[in-house]
C-alpha cells in the first residue's frame, strides 16, 4: 500500500505545478499584451485614468484615456497627459504653444478645461513652461466609467488586499 | 461545470466581450461622417496694445465669432470643445499659437452660434515682436465622443494683423 500512497503525492505535487505553471502563462501572457501596447503606442503608459474633475464636462474621474505619441509636434488643442517630477500625471489641454526658431523646442502651456486658470502654478521648480520631453502622451480615445475599478482599488488598498486573499484562495481550493 | 460561479465567469466574460465590441462600433461609426462646418471671425476693436513691465507684448481684442459646426454632431458625440487661437510668427519663434477664448457646445442645437466677446484668455507674445505683425486666427473643435475615437480639425482665417504702435 505505500507505494499507492507515494504515487498519489507525486499526482498532488504535479497538479500543484501544473496550476503554477497555468497561472505563470497568465501572469506572463497579460505582461507581453501590456508590453506590446506600451511599444505600440510608444508611450510609457498606454492607458491611464483619469483622477480628477478638471476636465469636465468632457472627462469625469473614472473615465480611461488611451494614449499615443509620435514624433509629431505638440500643438494646442491637443489633450496631453504630462509629468514633471509629480506623484501622478496630469491630463490637461494645450492652450499656448511657441516653438524656438532656432532649438525647434516647444515652450507649452496647458489648462484643464473645468479650471478658470492655467497649470503655471503646477509646474515643477519656477518653470514657466512645460517642455516636449515631459508630455507622456496624447489623449486619442476614451473609455467611460472603467477606470473606476483602478481608483476604488487605490484608495480603498484594503479592497486590494481582500481581492488578491481571495482569488489566492479560490486557487488553493479548487478542484482542478 | 455548471455551478454558480461558473455561470457568473462566464456570463460576466461574455457581456464584458460584447461591450467592448458595441463601443468600438460605436466609435467607428463615427467614420461615416462627412462634416461641413463654416465660421467667420471678425475683430471688432483692439482694445488695448501694450508691453508689459518684463518685455512682453500684450493685446486686447474684441471679436465676433459666429460658426455653424452642426454637422459635426453625431449619436455618438458627447460634447465639442471649440476654441480660437491666434497663429503668428517671430523672428524668435517659429510658431506661436496662443488661445484665446474657448467654449463647450453640449448640444447640436448650441452649435450655430454668433458671440461678441474679448479675449478670454491673456495674449501674451514671448518678446516684443507683435507691433505690425500679421496673424491667423483658427477656430479648432474637438469632437468628443460618448466612446471611442476622439477626433480635430480647424479652420484657419487669415489677414488679420497688429497695429504698428502701442495704444
Amino acid at each position: 500500500m505505500g507505494w499507492i500512497e507515494e504515487n498519489m503525492k507525486f499526482t498532488n505535487v504535479r497538479k500543484i505545478l501544473s496550476q503554477a505553471i497555468s497561472l505563470g502563462m497568465v501572469v506572463s501572457l497579460a505582461l507581453m499584451m501590456w508590453k506590446g501596447l506600451t511599444c505600440i503606442t510608444g508611450s510609457q503608459s498606454p492607458v491611464v485614468v483619469v483622477l480628477s474633475g478638471s476636465m469636465e464636462p468632457g472627462f469625469q474621474r473614472g473615465d480611461i484615456l488611451f494614449l499615443y505619441i509620435n514624433k509629431n509636434p505638440i500643438r494646442t488643442g491637443q489633450i496631453v497627459v504630462f509629468n514633471d517630477g509629480r506623484d501622478i500625471p496630469i491630463v490637461h489641454r494645450v492652450i499656448e504653444v511657441h516653438e524656438h526658431e532656432d532649438t525647434k523646442e516647444v515652450d507649452i502651456l496647458t489648462k484643464g478645461d473645468a479650471n478658470e486658470d492655467d497649470d503655471r502654478m503646477l509646474y515643477a521648480s519656477n518653470h514657466d513652461w512645460l517642455q516636449q520631453k515631459y508630455i507622456m502622451g496624447r489623449a486619442v480615445g476614451f473609455l467611460p466609467y472603467v477606470g473606476w475599478f483602478t481608483i476604488i482599488m487605490s484608495e480603498k488598498p484594503i479592497l486590494k488586499y481582500i481581492l488578491v486573499g481571495g482569488l489566492g484562495l479560490l486557487v488553493l481550493t479548487s478542484k482542478e | 461545470m455548471h455551478s454558480f460561479w461558473y455561470r457568473l465567469n462566464g456570463l460576466l466574460t461574455f457581456s464584458v466581450t460584447i461591450l467592448a465590441i458595441m463601443c468600438a462600433i460605436a466609435s467607428l461609426s463615427d467614420n461615416l461622417n462627412t462634416p461641413s462646418p463654416s465660421a467667420e471671425i471678425q475683430v471688432m476693436n483692439i482694445n488695448w496694445f501694450q508691453k508689459q513691465p518684463q518685455g512682453n507684448d500684450e493685446v486686447s481684442l474684441t471679436m465676433n465669432i459666429s460658426a455653424d459646426l452642426q454637422s459635426l454632431f453625431t449619436w455618438n458625440t458627447k460634447q465639442l470643445f471649440i476654441f480660437v487661437a491666434a497663429e503668428y510668427e517671430t523672428p524668435k519663434n517659429s510658431l506661436n499659437q496662443v488661445s484665446l477664448w474657448d467654449a463647450i457646445i453640449p448640444a447640436k442645437e448650441h452649435a450655430k452660434f454668433w458671440i461678441h466677446t474679448s479675449n478670454k484668455y491673456r495674449f501674451v507674445d514671448q518678446g516684443n515682436y507683435l507691433r505690425g505683425k500679421e496673424f491667423n486666427l483658427t477656430l479648432h473643435w474637438h469632437v468628443m465622443p460618448k466612446t471611442g475615437k476622439m477626433f480635430a480639425d480647424k479652420i484657419v482665417l487669415t489677414g488679420y494683423s497688429f497695429p504698428e504702435e502701442y495704444r
